[in-house]
C-alpha cells in the first residue's frame, strides 16, 4: 500500500527578536491510509509545529519552512499553488484543535460554520448544507441536532463544542485527520468520550488519524504507532506496543517511568534531571545530552542518526541496539 | 418569564429616565448660575426698571421661590416640551430647535454612516494587507485626517469645490428658487450634503479605519482564524467574514459612544457650511447671546445623544449574541 | 538614568515618533521665544489689511492689518498653554475620580461611574460652549471648561487601572503590612498607572488644542489673545480673495496636533509594550 503522507526531511524556523528558532529540524515520517498515529512530547518539542506545517497553516509573520517535502495523495504540499491547496484543507486533510472554544468563531452559529465547508468544497446550497449538517451533528452524538444547530459556540459545553469540531473536520470525508491536543482542553470525564468518538469514527470513515498529544495514556488508547520528539527533532518511532514496551531513547524511557508513575508505580515522582535546552542556545550534538544519563562524548559532539532496533522501531540515539538498560 | 431579549430591552428603556432627569438638573443648574436672571433680563430689555417692578416680574416667573420649588417647575415644564422663551428671535426654544433637528440629524447620519463604511473597508484593507505599502499609505492617511480641525477642513473643501472648481455649493442645504420635482430636489439637497458631510466624516473615518484595522490584527491572532484556513477558505473569505465580523463590534461600540463628539463637531461643520441644524442655531445663539436657546440645545442634544445610545445598546444586544444573555 | 536612556532606546525605534518630537520641539521653542525674537504685537495694525506674504510680512497681514506670523507665534503660546494646562487638569481630577472608584469598588464606585458615564453622555464641545458663554470667555475659563468635557475619559482609564492593580499579590501584600489606603493607592499602585496615563495625557493635549482652536473659531476665545482658531475664523471672512489667511494658522494646529499625536503614540509603544508578532 503506498503512503498516504510522506514527510521527507521538514524544517520549520521561527524568526525572533533574539534571532532564528529552529522549531522543527529535518523531520522525516509515513503514514498509510487509515492508519493512527501519535505524535508525542512536551511543549516545545515541535509537534504543534510540525502539524500546522503540513498544510502551510503557520501564518508568514510567524514562521518559515525552511526545507522539506510533504507528499500527500502524491502531491507535494509545500510546492502546491495556494489555490490547489485551499482545495485539499477541508477536503481532504481535517483539522481539529486544543481549545474549541478559541478554536470556534464566536459571532456564527455552529451550524453556519459546520456548513461552511460543505458549501465550500461541494457547493451545497445553504439548505442541503444545513440538512447535512444536522446530520453530522447526530453522528457525533449531540443531542436535539436541530435545535443545536442555530446556537453559538458559547451556548455549548467544552465536551460538545469539540464534538462540533470534529464533526466539522470530518465533514468533507478527509483523508486525514490531524488531531492538535484535542483532549487537553477538556475534563477528564470528557476527554474519554471524545477520544472513543474519534476512534469510531476512524474506524467507520477509514481516517488517517494524525494525534498531536503529551499525555501517554492518550497514546495508548488510540495510536497505533508513536512517533516522540524532543527538542525539535524525532528522536523514536515505532508500534505504540514496541515504544511501550522496549523504549530504545533515554528520552522515551524517561517518559514512560514517570507516565508509569502516574498510573501507580512506585510511589516517588520521578524527575528528569535538567530542562529542555533552550531553542537559543541549542547543544551541538544529541538534543537530550545534557540530561541523559548514559552519555557519552559522542552524544554531546554529534546528531545522532536514527538507528533501527527491530523492523519499524528506530531510536536517535547511539546506544540503540546495545545491552544498555 | 419573560423571553431574556424583551427582558433586556426593557431593561436598557427604563435606564434612560433617571439621566434625562440628571440632564435636566445639570441644566438648571447652568442656568442659575448665570449672573442675572429672566427678571433681569427682560427688565435690560425694557430699558431699565425699578427694583420693585423687577421684584414683581421676580415673583410672576416664580424666581423667589426656594430652588427645589424652581427645580420641580423646571421638569414639570420640561415635560411638556416647553424649554423657555427665546427673547431674542420671540419664539418657543423648543419650537426653534424642532425646526433644526432634521437637518443635524440628515447630516449625522450621513456623516457617520460614511465614516464607518469607509474607515472599516480601509481598516480591513490595511489589515489584510499588513505591512504592504497600502497598509502604510493608510495609516499615514489616518494620522493627517485625525489631525486636522474640522473647520478648517470644511474651509479649504470649499476653497477647492466651490472657489476654485466651482462643482459643488459652499453652503446652506439647499437651493433657493423655484419649485423642484421630488428627484431633483433630493439630488439638491445631496449636492449640499457632499462637503459638509465629508468634513464631518473625515475625522470618524480615521478613527475607525485605524481601529477596525488593530482590531483585525488582533482578531488574526485567534485560533479560529486557523481553524477557517484548515478548512480551505480563501484568504478574502477569512479576512472578510471571519475576521471581520469579529473586529466590527469593537468598532461599532466607539461610534455609538461618539454619537455626543459627533453632535459638537456638527456645531463646526454647519457653522462653516450654514448648513441650517441644530449646531448652526448654537452659534447663531452664542451670537445674538440667547442663553435660554444655547441651554435648550444643550438639554435637547443631550437626551438625543441618550436616545441614540439606547438605540445603539439595543442594536448591539441583537448583533453580539453573547451580549443578551449576560 | 538607565531606565531613561532604555526608555529612549525603545521610543527610538518608531522613526514617526521621533520626528513627531523633533517637529513639537520646533513648535515649543516657537512658541517660547518667538514672541521674544519676533516682538510684534499681533494685535498692532501695522501694514496693508489682507495682504499676501511678502518680505515685510513673511506671512501676510490680515483683514484689519495685523502680522500674521506674530499671530501665530503668539497663538502658539496660548493654544499649547491652554492645551497643556487642560489636559493636565482634565488628568488630575480625572486620575482623583478613576482611582477612588477603580480602588474601593462597590458603591463608591457605582456613585462615580454613573457620574462619569453621565458626563460622557452630554456632548461636551457643547457644554464647553455653554460654560464659556456663561462665565464669560477667557483663557481661565475656556481651559476650565475643556478640562471640564475631558477628565471622563481620564477616569475611565485610570479606574481600570486601579480595578486591575487592587486584587494583585503586591497591594495585599502591602495591605498586610499595615499600609494606609493613601499610602497604597499613591506610592504603590499609581506609579504601574503611570504609562498608560502619561499617553492618555498626552493625547489629551491634542484634542484639548483641537477643542481650544474649535472654541475660538466660534469666538469663544478670551479677548486679549490671539488664538489660532480666532485667526481661522477672522480669515473666513475673506475666503474667496485671500484663502491663505484661514489656511495658514490651520496647518499650524494641524501640524502641532500631529506631532503630538505622533510623539504620544511612541509614549505608548515606548512604554506599554504588547505582546506583538512580528
Amino acid at each position: 500500500m503506498s503512503a498516504l503522507l510522506q514527510v521527507e526531511g521538514l524544517s520549520v524556523r521561527f524568526p525572533t527578536t533574539r534571532g532564528d528558532v529552529a522549531a522543527l529540524e529535518d523531520f522525516s515520517f509515513e503514514m498509510r491510509e487509515g492508519e493512527t498515529v501519535a505524535l508525542v512530547g512536551e511543549s516545545g518539542s515541535g509537534k504543534s509545529t510540525a502539524a500546522l506545517a503540513l498544510s502551510r497553516l503557520i501564518p508568514e509573520s510567524t514562521g518559515r519552512v525552511i526545507s522539506g517535502r510533504v507528499m500527500f495523495e502524491g502531491r507535494d504540499l509545500l510546492a502546491l499553488p495556494v489555490h490547489d491547496l485551499r482545495e485539499v484543507r477541508g477536503r481532504r486533510i481535517g483539522m481539529i484543535f486544543q481549545d474549541p472554544m478559541m478554536a470556534l468563531n464566536p459571532v456564527f452559529t455552529i451550524g453556519w460554520q459546520l456548513a461552511e465547508p460543505l458549501r465550500q468544497h461541494f457547493g451545497l446550497s445553504q439548505r442541503a448544507a444545513r440538512d447535512r449538517a444536522v446530520e453530522l451533528l447526530g453522528q457525533v452524538a449531540i443531542p436535539a441536532p436541530e435545535q443545536r444547530i442555530d446556537q453559538y459556540p458559547h451556548n455549548l459545553s467544552g465536551g460538545m463544542r469539540q464534538r462540533v469540531m470534529i464533526a466539522m473536520a470530518l465533514a468533507c470525508r478527509p483523508s486525514l485527520l490531524i488531531a492538535d491536543e484535542p483532549t487537553t482542553a477538556l475534563d477528564v470525564t470528557v476527554q474519554a468520550q471524545v477520544l472513543s468518538l474519534i476512534k469510531t469514527l476512524k474506524d467507520e470513515l477509514g481516517t488517517a488519524v494524525l494525534l498531536i498529544t503529551h499525555d501517554l495514556a492518550v497514546v495508548w488508547e488510540i495510536a497505533q504507532r508513536v512517533i516522540v520528539m524532543y527538542a525539535g527533532r524525532k528522536v523514536e518511532e515505532g508500534t505504540a506496543a514496541d515504544v511501550f514496551d522496549d523504549p530504545q531513547h533515554p528520552y522515551a524511557r524517561e517518559l514512560l517511568r514517570a507516565a508509569a508513575f502516574a498510573s501507580g508505580g512506585d510511589g516517588r515522582l520521578p524527575e528528569i534531571p535538567g530542562t529542555v535546552p533552550s531553542p537559543f542556545d541549542m547543544p551541538p550534538g544529541c538534543r537530550f545530552a545534557p540530561r541523559c544519563a548514559s552519555a557519552r562524548e559522542i552524544c554531546r559532539a554529534v546528531l545522532p542518526p536514527l538507528k533501527s532496533s527491530a523492523p519499524g522501531h528506530a531510536a536517535a540515539c547511539v546506544l540503540v541496539g546495545s545491552a544498555v538498560p | 418569564m419573560m423571553p431574556a431579549k424583551l427582558w433586556f430591552v426593557l431593561r436598557r428603556v427604563l435606564q434612560v429616565i433617571p439621566v434625562v432627569l440628571a440632564i435636566a438638573a445639570l441644566n438648571f443648574l447652568l442656568l442659575h448660575l448665570a449672573p442675572g436672571d429672566a427678571a433681569d433680563i427682560i427688565a435690560a430689555q425694557s430699558g431699565g426698571a425699578t427694583p420693585e417692578f423687577v421684584a414683581e416680574l421676580r415673583r410672576s416667573f416664580g424666581l423667589d421661590r426656594p430652588l427645589y420649588q424652581q427645580f420641580l417647575f423646571y421638569i414639570a415644564r420640561l415635560m411638556t416640551f416647553d424649554l423657555g422663551w427665546s427673547n431674542v428671535q420671540q419664539r418657543p426654544v423648543f419650537d426653534l430647535i424642532a425646526d433644526r433637528v432634521p437637518a443635524t440629524l440628515l447630516l449625522m447620519m450621513t456623516g457617520i454612516s460614511l465614516a464607518l463604511l469607509f474607515g472599516t473597508l480601509l481598516g480591513i484593507l490595511a489589515a489584510m494587507r499588513h505591512r504592504d505599502r497600502i497598509d502604510a499609505v493608510v495609516s499615514v492617511l489616518a494620522l493627517l485626517a485625525y489631525a486636522t480641525p474640522q473647520f478648517w477642513l470644511g474651509l479649504m473643501l470649499i476653497v477647492l469645490f466651490s472657489i476654485t472648481l466651482g462643482v459643488l455649493p459652499s453652503g446652506g442645504m439647499m437651493t433657493i428658487g423655484p419649485d423642484m420635482s421630488a428627484g431633483a430636489r433630493t439630488l439638491d439637497v445631496a449636492r449640499h450634503l457632499l462637503l459638509p458631510t465629508l468634513t464631518l466624516g473625515l475625522f470618524y473615518m480615521a478613527i475607525y479605519a485605524r481601529l477596525m484595522r488593530s482590531a483585525m490584527l488582533e482578531v488574526y491572532t485567534q485560533e479560529f482564524i486557523t481553524t477557517a484556513r484548515a478548512k480551505g477558505l480563501s484568504e478574502a473569505r477569512v479576512g472578510l467574514v471571519h475576521a471581520a465580523s469579529n473586529a466590527l463590534l469593537p468598532v461599532v461600540t466607539l461610534a455609538g459612544v461618539q454619537i455626543g463628539h459627533l453632535l459638537g463637531g456638527s456645531v463646526l461643520v454647519e457653522t462653516v457650511f450654514g448648513w441650517p441644524g441644530l449646531g448652526r442655531l448654537v452659534f447663531d445663539a452664542l451670537l445674538q447671546r440667547d442663553l435660554n436657546l444655547l441651554l435648550g440645545i444643550l438639554f435637547v442634544s443631550s437626551v438625543l445623544v441618550v436616545l441614540i445610545n439606547l438605540a445603539v445598546d439595543l442594536l448591539y444586544g441583537f448583533l453580539d449574541p453573547r451580549i443578551v444573555h449576560k | 538614568m538607565t531606565a531613561l536612556v532604555a526608555f529612549w532606546r525603545k521610543y527610538r525605534r518608531n522613526r514617526a515618533a521621533v520626528a513627531g518630537l523633533a517637529m513639537l520641539v520646533v513648535v515649543l521653542l516657537a512658541a517660547i521665544f518667538g514672541p521674544l525674537v519676533y516682538p510684534t504685537d499681533p494685535f498692532d495694525m501695522v501694514g496693508r489689511p489682507s495682504s499676501p506674504p511678502s518680505a515685510r510680512f513673511v506671512l501676510g497681514t490680515d483683514v484689519s492689518g495685523r502680522d500674521m506670523l506674530a499671530g501665530l507665534l503668539h497663538g502658539a503660546r496660548v493654544s499649547l498653554m491652554i492645551g497643556i494646562l487642560a489636559s493636565l487638569g482634565a488628568t488630575l481630577f480625572g486620575l482623583i475620580v478613576g482611582a477612588i472608584a477603580g480602588y474601593y469598588g462597590r458603591a463608591v464606585d457605582t456613585i462615580l461611574m454613573r457620574c462619569t458615564d453621565f458626563f460622557l453622555t452630554i456632548p461636551s464641545f457643547i457644554l464647553a460652549i455653554v460654560i464659556i458663554a456663561i462665565f464669560r470667555p477667557s483663557v481661565a475659563t475656556v481651559t476650565l471648561a475643556i478640562a471640564a468635557v475631558s477628565w471622563p475619559q481620564v477616569a475611565r482609564l485610570a479606574r481600570a487601572e486601579f480595578i486591575a492593580h487592587r486584587d494583585r499579590e503586591y497591594v495585599l501584600a502591602c495591605r498586610a503590612l499595615g499600609m494606609s489606603d493613601f499610602e497604597i493607592i499613591t506610592r504603590q499602585i499609581l506609579p504601574n498607572a503611570l504609562p498608560s496615563l502619561l499617553v492618555v495625557s498626552s493625547l489629551l493635549v491634542a484634542t484639548s488644542i483641537l477643542t481650544e482652536s474649535g472654541l475660538s473659531f466660534l469666538g469663544l476665545s478670551d479677548p486679549n489673545v490671539i488664538s489660532w482658531g480666532y485667526m481661522v475664523g477672522v480669515g473666513r471672512t475673506v475666503l474667496r480673495v485671500a484663502w491663505w489667511m484661514p489656511a495658514i494658522p490651520g496647518i499650524a494646529i494641524l501640524l502641532t496636533v500631529l506631532c503630538i499625536n505622533l510623539v504620544g503614540e511612541g509614549l505608548n509603544e515606548a512604554l506599554n509594550p504588547r505582546l506583538q508578532r512580528r
